[in-house]
C-alpha cells in the first residue's frame, strides 16, 4: 500500500464528537499518522504480524492504520467510554477484525503488561492541560509493554529537562524532518527500549 | 474482547499481589472471523498464559509451528471468539470489570 493510499484512508476516519480538554482529545492527523505507520511498517517491519498496543487510542487513527497494514492484532487502550465508542464505529465502517480494545487508565498500568506487545505505538496526551507529566507516564508503560519497539509523538515545550533513554536496542529513526532524541538527568532514565519521537 | 486480548490483563486492585489470569464470565459471546496468519500465531504462543486455552481443550503440543491445523484451531479461539457481553474476575480480589459491547472497563474508582 502506498503512503498516499494509507492517508486517504485514514481521512475516513471519524474523530471525536465532542473532544474533552483535559484529556487533550484531538484526532492524529491523518498525515502524521499514515507517515509514521508507513515508516513503522516499510522500514522496520514492526506491523504486519505483530501484536500492537495503541495506548491512549481516541478514536483510533493509528490502530485503524496498523490494521489495514496487516498487524496481527492490534488492541487500543483509552480511559474515555465516549472515544472508545467512535472507535468501534470507525472499526465497524472500516470492516476491521484484527482490532481490540480496552478502556483503563493507561498511567496506572504500571508494567503488568511487561514485554507483552511487540509493538506499541502512541499519540500520547502531553500533559498541557493540568495533567503535567502524562507524557512521561504513557512512555514508562509503553516501554515495559514493548518487546520490540515504541513509537511515540512528542511535544518539545512540555520538556525542560531534556531526557535520555540508554538502550540497547536498536535506535529507531523516523523519516520526517524534525528527529531528536531526549536528554533526562532523572533516574526514570533507566529505560530499556529506545523510542523515536517526533517534535510537533 | 478476544481471548488473546484477555490473556494479557491483570487486576490493578490495591493490594492484589496476583491479578492473573483474571477469570471470564461471559454471558454473550460471538465469533468474527479473521483472516489465519500462521507466523503470527506461531510466535504468539509462548507469550500465552497456556492454561487459558487448555481449558478449552486444546492442548499445546511440541513442534507446534509446523502444524497448521494446530495452529488454525488457536487462531479460532485467540482471534475469532469475542466476549461482548459479561465481566472479568479479579481472581485474588474478586472485583468485577465488566465487559460491555466487547469492551473490557478496567477503570477502578479512587479508593481501590
Amino acid at each position: 500500500m502506498k503512503l498516499k493510499e494509507l492517508e486517504s484512508c485514514l481521512q475516513q476516519v471519524d474523530g471525536f464528537e465532542e473532544p474533552k480538554i483535559l484529556l487533550e482529545q484531538y484526532p492524529t492527523s491523518p498525515h502524521i499518522a499514515g507517515c509514521m505507520l508507513y515508516t513503522i511498517h516499510n522500514t522496520f517491519d514492526d506491523i504486519q504480524n505483530k501484536l500492537v498496543a495503541d495506548l491512549g487510542c481516541g478514536c483510533g487513527v493509528l490502530s485503524i492504520g496498523a490494521a489495514v497494514l496487516d498487524a496481527g492484532l492490534c488492541v487500543g487502550f483509552d480511559i474515555d467510554e465516549d472515544a472508545l465508542d467512535i472507535f468501534k464505529g470507525n472499526v465497524e465502517d472500516f470492516e476491521l477484525s484484527n482490532i481490540d480494545m480496552v478502556q483503563c487508565d493507561v498511567c496506572s498500568i504500571g508494567s503488568s503488561y511487561a514485554k507483552k506487545f511487540d509493538t506499541v505505538i502512541m499519540n500520547p496526551p502531553f500533559g498541557t492541560k493540568h495533567n503535567q507529566g502524562s507524557d512521561m507516564q504513557f512512555l514508562q508503560t509503553a516501554i515495559s509493554m514493548a518487546s520490540t519497539a515504541v513509537y511515540s509523538l512528542h511535544k518539545t515545550s512540555t520538556r525542560d529537562v531534556k531526557l535520555r533513554y540508554d538502550l540497547p536496542a536498536s535506535y529507531k529513526f523516523h523519516k520526517k524532518k524534525s528527529v531528536s532524541e531526549c536528554f533526562a538527568r532523572n533516574p526514570i532514565s533507566k529505560l530499556p527500549q529506545k523510542y523515536c519521537t517526533e517534535h510537533m | 474482547m478476544k481471548l488473546l486480548t484477555h490473556n494479557m490483563l491483570t487486576s490493578h486492585v490495591q493490594g492484589v499481589i496476583k491479578g492473573y489470569p483474571l477469570i471470564i464470565k461471559a454471558t454473550e459471546v460471538k465469533v468474527n472471523e479473521l483472516e489465519f496468519s500462521a507466523p503470527f500465531v506461531s510466535r504468539m504462543i509462548p507469550k500465552l498464559e497456556w492454561s487459558l486455552i487448555s481449558a478449552l481443550n486444546c492442548t499445546l503440543i511440541p513442534d507446534y509451528e509446523k502444524d497448521e491445523e494446530f495452529l488454525r484451531k488457536v487462531h479460532r479461539i485467540l482471534l475469532e471468539v469475542e466476549v461482548v457481553e459479561g465481566c472479568l474476575q479479579c481472581p485474588e480480589s474478586g472485583r468485577e470489570f465488566p465487559i460491555s459491547k466487547g469492551v473490557p472497563n478496567m477503570l477502578l474508582i479512587e479508593d481501590e
